[in-house]
């Protein structure tokens, strides 16, 4: 359990437009596939997964529609809408100099100050 | 239709709402069976994976919850949810949902039959066009009363309103040939109808170009109501011709529904020319610029004048008048008054006494609201386990304080329209209640859309006032130390809130118990009250010999016959005449007085304006009002013998300056037309218009020294009132078949002047009744919890060894104490009070000893009541039983 990371707040719904972003997923789907890109080193605590799709649907970022899974149950399927597509995008680039900037500022050393 | 069509789109939205909830759910089931399918691949059995899957899965109302809000729109859904939830925990705690809602009954009960009369009396206009620009004439302590003459002066003369009518109120007697019957008639001036600018419902009303002098329109018009119930709403009864007071008129037109004269509380029958008043009354109305008879006159002012520069105006008219006819007019100022309460004459007191019945219903409510609140309070301290676990689980702060809401909204919303369904009942009964047999007096207040706006807005606001109180306690509440701790008592700033709204609550209790005490006492005295006669044992026969046909000459032997057959009927022991009897329904006759050296007759130079009463020789011993000195008058004081004159105490101590009643005997006064008049007795002084009225100065005439047509006899006698006054009737009626006769005893007529007494007394005794009952609701909520919350600290107290007497201080003393603090305040503060009841209520005064220890009584006594039962269960504990239960 020591390998697992505590999400930092706001990145679960960048998570999962990632996740969606690789092809349509029912929620289960998604976790797994959080999972699965993040080399099952991130704890998501499965409940936690549907209100944050809720309101990625309700700001329509995703969109869902019933269809049948792998295990030929029912599911509902997200997938991102242009909308999506767009924030993805920009919060890839805004979490990407988020992370160079905190990696530089904590690599510093005290002789390059 | 429209009602329908809302409820089905309301219904559809929450349909709606349970379909997401239901979506929600089928979604987060295929999640944890997805997810078994996978823990089931790995080799678990299918039941062992599916409760894997949902441990794993996580809190699932929680989540389930929070997609909900994420959702997004669903407040309707949170709503039912809520209210669901409510429901269920207002149906585990019976006692106090039932507690609860029946004490916002009788709150919201009380304030909306206040409010619907407030609504009725003084903020709903007359039913009649326009009403805001239509103002009655008021003439300082004449009031609306109007000579003929003057208000022709006044509506040729003014330039400020766009018409001025006139009327005035008069019973007359209405033959249609088969069954006479007496009605209460309004005579009007030719343009009544069109001033009020009102159309008929049936037929045509008269104007005032079918007046040309008198006995020139010999119409009357029907008001809806007499047209239903005496001639069955027959429209052929246009242009029949009937009979008032042997009088021939035809009838034209019926008045519309909602139209029930100018006066809020006297409807009358029916309405004709005041130009036939003389044919019909037997006197001449219409002449004497002095004889002030007329009612009202009132108009709608012209556009754009104010009230006050039509005060002026008129002002003008009245100096001129003044000038004119100095003998008759008196110099008073005119001013406007709104005509539905007859200006200022009822209007003050009317409007005083619902003002001060709204503050006092005002008062229970917020009584109620304090009672509630400090019940939601205690509640929710109970059930602060319940709150702290809840917290602990997850909820937020925000849902926990919006369920509890609900829960006081659903409470204060079942209250109120229980209330309000109780107000509506006693409104409509009010409507239809006369309270009077012998006069159209009824008080129209049936409720509008405005009275249950205001019962559901006073609903609302007082379930979130008293739902407030418990939502600090929920804020602070931390849920670890509440469920380390348990529910144990945790003094301190909490119980003080509910203390004082415990205080505040007995204290508003007891005002009301106050006013309702002073009220009860104001009656009871003024029924004692000595009026000047004894009503007791007597009867009063009103007589109408206009109607009879007696008129001008033919009245005074009339009189002596009649004075001579009731005189024979078996237990009479005395009769006599009297204009008017004192305490009646009218305004009194008055006459201007000269002193007897006075040469100038100006109404301005008057030296008192004293009541006038014209009686027949006994009238003192039937009336049973005693002579202070001289003698009555006798059979032997007619037309031939000099003018003589009675006079009461007050009229001889103030205009003839005799401290001494003798003193006053064979001193002379004028009256003014001039006429000297010898006083040759004194009578004990009496109450004349209403028993609040300060002493007055009265004189009487004997009716044999002047021509009176209209009089009321008064019958002494010892048999019984109701045997006594079936044989007058039949006495009279062998007389003349033909003359109508009225008997009531005497207590019966004074009714009217006891009605305000009687009307406050009632009303302010159910406030009281409310507020005792709230004081005890509020007194037993709080004894019994503190007995409750301290049952274990009891039952180690008793397992020492404490006495009855300090479990019983421990137990209920900070009850009793707040009870006192309570009762003195509202004591003090209903002191205050009653002098808004003085309008009203006979010598109202808090400062009444009697007053003062019933209030003092009946607080201990409520509080006596509310802590039996608590003290009993505190007496009762088994130490031993209870500590074991710990």
């Amino acid at each position: 359990m020591s390998g697992e990371a505590q999400l930092l707040p706001g990145t679960l719904d960048l998570l999962i437009l990632k996740a969606v972003s690789l092809g349509p997923l029912h929620g289960y789907g998604v976790l797994l596939r959080i999972g699965q890109i993040s080399a099952s080193a991130l704890l998501i605590e499965q409940g936690a997964l549907y209100p944050a799709l809720f309101r990625l649907v309700r700001q329509g970022l995703l969109k869902a529609t019933w269809g049948t899974s792998d295990n030929n149950r029912r599911a509902k399927f997200y997938d991102l809408t242009a909308a999506g597509r767009k924030r993805l995008r920009a919060e890839t680039e805004d979490w990407n100099r988020l992370a160079t900037a905190i990696a530089s500022a904590l690599a510093a050393r005290p002789e390059e100050i | 239709m429209s009602l329908l069509t809302s409820l089905r789109s309301l219904t559809a939205k929450f349909f709606r709402s349970s379909a997401t909830a239901d979506d929600l759910d089928e979604e987060l089931r295929s999640h944890i069976q997805h997810r078994a399918d996978d823990l089931q691949r790995s080799g678990l059995s299918r039941a062992e994976a599916e409760r894997r899957a949902r441990i794993e899965f996580g809190a699932y109302e929680k989540f389930r919850e929070e997609s909900h809000q994420a959702l997004g729109g669903n407040f309707f859904d949170v709503l039912t949810r809520d209210i669901h939830f409510a429901l269920r925990v207002l149906r585990k705690s019976p006692g106090f949902t039932i507690t609860a809602v029946l004490t916002l009954t009788l709150a919201i009960g009380a304030n909306a039959v206040v409010f619907g009369v407030l609504n009725a009396v003084i903020l709903r206009p007359l039913h009649v066009p326009q009403p805001s620009t239509l103002w009655g004439l008021e003439h300082e302590d004449d009031y609306g009363f109007q000579s003929y003459p003057n208000y022709l002066d006044l509506r040729d003369r003014n330039r400020t309103f766009q018409g001025l009518a006139v009327f005035s109120i008069n019973q007359e007697t209405l033959d249609t040939g088969r069954n006479p019957s007496i009605g209460w008639a309004y005579e009007i001036s030719g343009n009544y109808f069109d001033v009020l600018r009102i159309q008929p419902c049936l037929g045509r009303f008269f104007h005032s170009s079918d007046e040309h002098g008198p006995n020139s329109a010999p119409y009357i018009v029907l008001s809806y109501p007499y047209w239903h119930a005496h001639f069955s709403g027959d429209r052929s009864v246009i242009g029949r011709v009937v009979q008032i007071n042997k009088h021939l008129l035809t009838i034209i037109g019926v008045a519309p529904p909602t139209f029930n004269g100018t006066m809020l509380f006297f409807t009358p029958d029916f309405f004709f020319p005041l130009v036939e008043q003389p044919l019909i009354d037997g006197w001449n109305g219409l002449e004497g610029r002095g004889n002030r008879w007329l009612f009202e006159a009132f108009g709608h002012l012209r556009p754009g004048v104010t009230p006050a520069q039509a005060s002026t105006d008129l002002n003008a008219i009245g100096a001129y008048l003044e000038k004119t006819y100095p003998r008759d007019v008196s110099k008073k100022q005119y001013s406007l008054a709104r005509p539905s309460l007859y200006g200022n004459f009822l209007g003050r007191p009317v409007r005083a006494f619902v003002a001060g019945l709204m503050l006092l219903s005002g008062l229970i409510l917020l009584a109620a609201c304090a009672n509630l609140g400090s019940l939601f309070a205690a509640r929710a301290s109970d059930r602060s386990r319940e709150v702290a676990l809840r917290l602990a689980l997850g909820s937020s702060r925000n849902r926990i304080l919006r369920q509890l809401m609900t829960e006081a909204i659903l409470i204060s919303l079942a209250g109120g329209a229980l209330g309000l369904a109780g107000s509506i009942a006693l409104l409509n009964r009010l409507n239809s209640w006369l309270p009077f047999n012998q006069y159209p007096i009824h008080i129209p207040v049936s409720p509008d859309a405005r009275v249950y706006l205001v019962a559901l807005g006073l609903a609302l606001l007082s379930g979130f006032l008293f739902g407030l109180v418990p939502v600090r306690q929920v804020l602070r509440a931390d849920p670890y130390q509440i469920v380390k701790a348990g529910s144990s008592v945790t003094p301190g700033r909490r119980l003080f809130t509910r203390d004082v709204l415990l205080v505040i609550q007995i204290a508003l209790c007891a005002v009301l118990v106050t006013s309702s005490l002073v009220a009860v006492r104001g009656l009871i005295r003024s029924l004692n009250a000595d009026y000047g006669f004894q009503p007791r044992n007597a009867l009063i026969v009103d007589v109408n010999l206009a109607f009879a046909g007696y008129t001008g000459d033919n009245v005074p032997p009339m009189q002596k016959r009649m004075l001579d057959a009731v005189q024979a009927v078996p237990g009479v022991q005395a009769v006599a005449t009297v204009s008017t009897p004192p305490l009646g329904m009218g305004n009194g006759e008055r006459r201007n007085i000269y002193k007897d050296d006075s040469a100038d007759l100006r109404a301005s130079k008057s030296a008192a304006l004293p009541f006038l009463y014209v009686v027949s020789p006994n009238y003192f011993t039937a009336a049973g009002t005693a002579l202070l000195a001289g003698r009555s008058f006798t059979a032997h004081d007619d037309m031939h013998t000099p003018r003589l004159a009675i006079v009461n105490q007050e009229f001889a101590q103030t205009i003839l300056n005799s401290s001494n009643p003798t003193d006053a005997l064979g001193r002379y006064f004028r009256l003014d037309d001039g006429t000297r008049l010898q006083v040759v007795g004194v009578a004990e002084n009496g109450k004349y218009l209403n028993l609040a009225e300060s002493q007055q100065p009265a004189f009487f005439l004997p009716l044999f020294q002047i021509l009176w047509s209209e009089m009321s006899m008064v019958v002494r006698t010892n048999r019984d009132p109701q045997q006594a006054a079936s044989a007058v009737r039949t006495a009279l009626h062998t007389l003349d078949p033909g003359l109508p006769v009225e008997v009531n005893t005497w207590n019966r007529d004074l009714d009217g002047v006891l009605f305000p007494s009687r009307v406050a007394t009632i009303a302010l005794g159910v406030l009281g009744i409310m507020g005792a009952i709230l004081s005890i609701t509020g007194i037993f909520g709080m004894a019994a919890w503190s007995v409750s919350r301290r049952l274990r600290e009891l039952g180690i107290r008793m397992a020492l060894g404490a006495q009855r007497r300090e479990v019983l201080s421990a137990a209920l003393g900070r009850a009793l104490r707040l009870l006192a603090i309570g009762s003195a305040a509202g004591l003090l503060l209903g002191i205050l009070a009653t002098r808004v009841l003085a309008f009203i209520v006979y010598q109202a005064s808090a400062r009444d000893p009697l007053v003062l220890a019933g209030v003092v009584f009946a607080m201990a006594a409520l509080g006596l009541i509310a802590t039996w039962i608590p003290a009993q269960r505190a007496l009762s504990l088994d130490p031993l039983l209870l500590l074991h239960e710990e």
